[in-house]
């Protein structure tokens, strides 16, 4: 608690505690290795060797810096506006999830570890770390709900091409949230030999900070790259939000420049009032899932509610809780997009500017429509305002998912999804 | 045995009869609502017929981190059967009702979510003993722990072998009634052969200041309750008992006779494990 009572500014918070959320509700038995890595990662984190090698892998494996593109095609369709995206789609292995996994898997060699674990929703963190482990030639299990090995069958052979073992999970819902647990259990047994690359800014501490440390180089660089390219800030920054890692890295950097708007696109699936969603801070209540104290989808009795979105990625029945605060003091909004609105809003950026994003970043894409569009309603001169998006990953993936939702193949063709 | 069972609701008094009479407490986990609420409430009945001292009963919950295979296909199949958290307070009065102290294991946030100090006063008006938390760390139960002071309820946290000496001392005192040792890194399930660090644990945990330490995680036979009865205050036994219960015929006699008869061989085991 301490760590937020002594920041002076937003960014200074580092957790565990942000505000009511965060903490470690974990069982014992994992508390001495998430206290080992809380002080790996402290030390790592101001080590010049350590942040030297990841600039080094940021820089020649990833890609890095990520461009910045303006899309004056798509922002007609948002009142005019200016709209940057911030390409993380343009990362190897096509979304940001690599910015954490290069910074955990070089963690994982200096605390002297051989394999590794993560879950993954939509398969694009798990197919980060089993490239990672790959690169370090660490071993690696990849957790996956069964229903999104189904979803992504792509990314499941795309991760075992990498030499990972993937494990489907055919326990409670079949999807991320069971996959979080699973990877638990297995850390819990493995823990001298194993560490847990956590996917997103969600979890006990030290991951909900760590995550977020290792992907504050989106709004860094896009920050930076604004101010360089135009001279001035952003009016909103917009990211999708699941659990919420590229949200946190793209928010981080403007956390103290009170005149940006954060704006967090959450997955609404049918539409919140029908139930099967997954807009947790828009509908869901403080509670605890997977280790923090945070915003839940969850009924009375407080069990969790199955989450619905057409984007796996999404499909998430918690958030960090980094967010929850943000959204408690009114620092970040949050708001619902549809998987019809972010369909028609992947559609849009397709044809007008040969972009396919990935159907998570097109919640971004979605939400920065409405914004732009309702802010010139209000009066706003479009040359004027400038929204900054995050494309976090690209839609190579998801082409099967679109082209069932938009009917796009011939009746005889042989999908094999 | 009628005549050494306590007449204090918390698990003190039962621990402190077992050891009177030179034996270690059996301690059986049950979850509430497999095979359906009643039929839940009956085993554990059972249970307490067969010889077990003190009663876990185990609320269901979605996401069961700390549990094997056995307990989440239990606990998953009595959600999907409707079972509320008035269910289990249910089960609780009636089980309390035998005379063996009753906890709940449960995790935190079906509590977090009914109301920390609601939750606290509603077992206890149901006659339960406590709570057995093992996703909450004394470090993050203020609100628990003073609910739990203010209406008499045990406080059983859980150590591992992967515990810091600090951190033993900081469950050993944070806790009431006993604390629970973890015998292995892993989850809820039955194991060949029970750690051999939980001797260990249980000393040390003794050392920094705990007054009863029982023993749980892959505990399953007569021979391992035995065993594990030579150094620990209580046996606790979930995933072997929960097993019996799981018929692909649902014959609930046939499961209570098999529930019954294991019982009885895991109070033998705790009573041959000797005086200690």
């Amino acid at each position: 608690m301490s760590g937020s009572q002594a920041a002076r500014t937003l960014r200074e918070v580092v957790g565990p505690y942000f505000g009511d959320f965060g903490g470690r509700f974990v069982p014992e038995a994992l508390i001495a290795a998430l206290d080992d890595l809380t002080a790996a990662w402290e030390k790592a984190k101001g080590d010049p060797e350590f942040t030297d090698r990841l600039a080094v892998l940021h820089r020649d494996y990833t890609g890095r810096p990520s461009p910045i593109t303006e899309v004056p095609q798509f922002a007609a369709h948002a009142g005019g506006v200016r709209i940057f995206l911030k390409r993380e789609d343009l990362n190897h292995t096509g979304s940001h999830k690599i910015n954490n996994v290069l910074g955990q898997a070089l963690l994982t060699q200096l605390v002297g570890k051989t394999r590794v674990i993560a879950e993954t929703g939509a398969g694009q963190h798990g197919v980060a770390t089993a490239t990672a482990a790959a690169l370090f030639g660490l071993d690696c299990t990849i957790y996956m709900g069964e229903e999104d090995t189904r979803r992504q069958a792509l990314n499941v052979a795309r991760m075992r091409l990498l030499g990972a073992e993937v494990v489907p999970v055919r326990t409670g819902s079949r999807t991320l949230k069971d996959a979080i647990n699973e990877a638990f259990r297995d850390w819990v047994a493995n823990v001298e030999t194993t560490n847990y690359i956590f996917g997103t800014v969600a979890g006990p501490h030290p991951f909900p900070s760590m995550v977020r440390d290792l992907q504050k180089i989106i709004g860094e660089e896009a920050r930076s790259q604004l101010l360089q390219r135009i001279d001035r800030l952003p009016d909103a920054a917009v990211a999708c939000v699941g659990g919420g890692s590229n949200a946190m890295g793209l928010f981080h950097a403007f956390l103290d420049d009170t005149d940006v708007r954060l704006v967090g696109c959450e997955a609404a699936g049918d539409g919140v009032a029908s139930g099967r969603h997954a807009a947790t801070i828009t509908a869901g209540d403080p509670g605890v899932l997977h280790g923090a104290r945070t915003m839940v989808l969850q009924d009375e009795d407080g069990q969790t509610v199955e989450s619905h979105s057409i984007s796996a990625g999404l499909d998430y029945p918690g958030v960090g809780p980094e967010h929850s605060w943000l959204a408690s003091i009114g620092r970040a909004e949050y708001v619902p997009v549809t998987d019809a609105e972010a369909m028609s809003a992947f559609e849009l950026l397709c044809r007008t500017e040969g972009i396919i994003p990935a159907i998570e970043s097109a919640h971004a894409l979605a939400g920065a429509l409405r914004l732009g569009t309702g802010l010139v309603a209000g009066g706003a001169d479009p040359a004027e305002t400038v929204l900054l998006v995050c494309l976090s990953g690209r839609g190579d993936k998801d082409v099967a998912t679109a082209a069932a939702w938009f009917d796009l193949l011939d009746p005889d063709a042989e999908v094999s999804e | 045995m009628t005549a050494s069972r306590p007449t204090l609701r918390g698990t003190a008094g039962a621990l402190e009869a077992a050891r009177s009479e030179g034996r270690a407490a059996l301690i059986v986990y049950l979850p509430v609502g497999y095979p359906d609420v009643d039929g839940s409430i009956e085993a554990a009945r059972t249970a307490v017929a067969a010889g077990a001292d003190i009663v876990e009963l185990g609320l269901p919950y979605s996401d069961p981190g700390m549990d094997g295979v056995v307990i989440q296909q239990a606990v998953q199949a009595a959600l999907d059967g409707g079972t509320r958290i008035r269910d289990v307070l249910r089960a609780v009065r009636e089980v309390a009702a035998t005379g063996a102290p009753t906890l709940v294991m449960t995790y935190y946030n079906p509590v977090l979510r009914y109301g920390v100090d609601a939750f606290a006063a509603a077992l206890a008006e149901a006659g339960g003993a406590g709570l057995i938390t093992p996703d909450l760390i004394p470090d993050e139960a203020g609100e628990w722990i003073a609910a739990a002071d203010a209406h008499g309820l045990d406080k059983v946290f859980l150590v591992a072998p992967s515990s810091t000496t600090e951190r033993l001392h900081l469950t050993a005192a944070a806790s009431r009634g006993f604390v629970y040792a973890a015998s292995t890194m892993g989850v809820t399930g039955t194991r060949a052969t029970v750690g051999e660090k939980a001797q260990q644990l249980v000393q040390d945990t003794r050392a920094a200041g705990a007054q009863r330490v029982c023993v749980g995680l892959g505990v399953s036979t007569a021979d391992q309750a035995a065993e594990v009865a030579g150094y620990a205050d209580g046996v606790i036994v979930g995933s072997a008992l929960v097993r019996t219960l799981i018929r692909p015929d649902s014959d609930r006699a046939a499961a209570l006779t098999d529930l019954g008869e294991l019982v009885r061989d895991l109070a033998a085991g705790v009573r041959a494990g000797g005086a200690r």
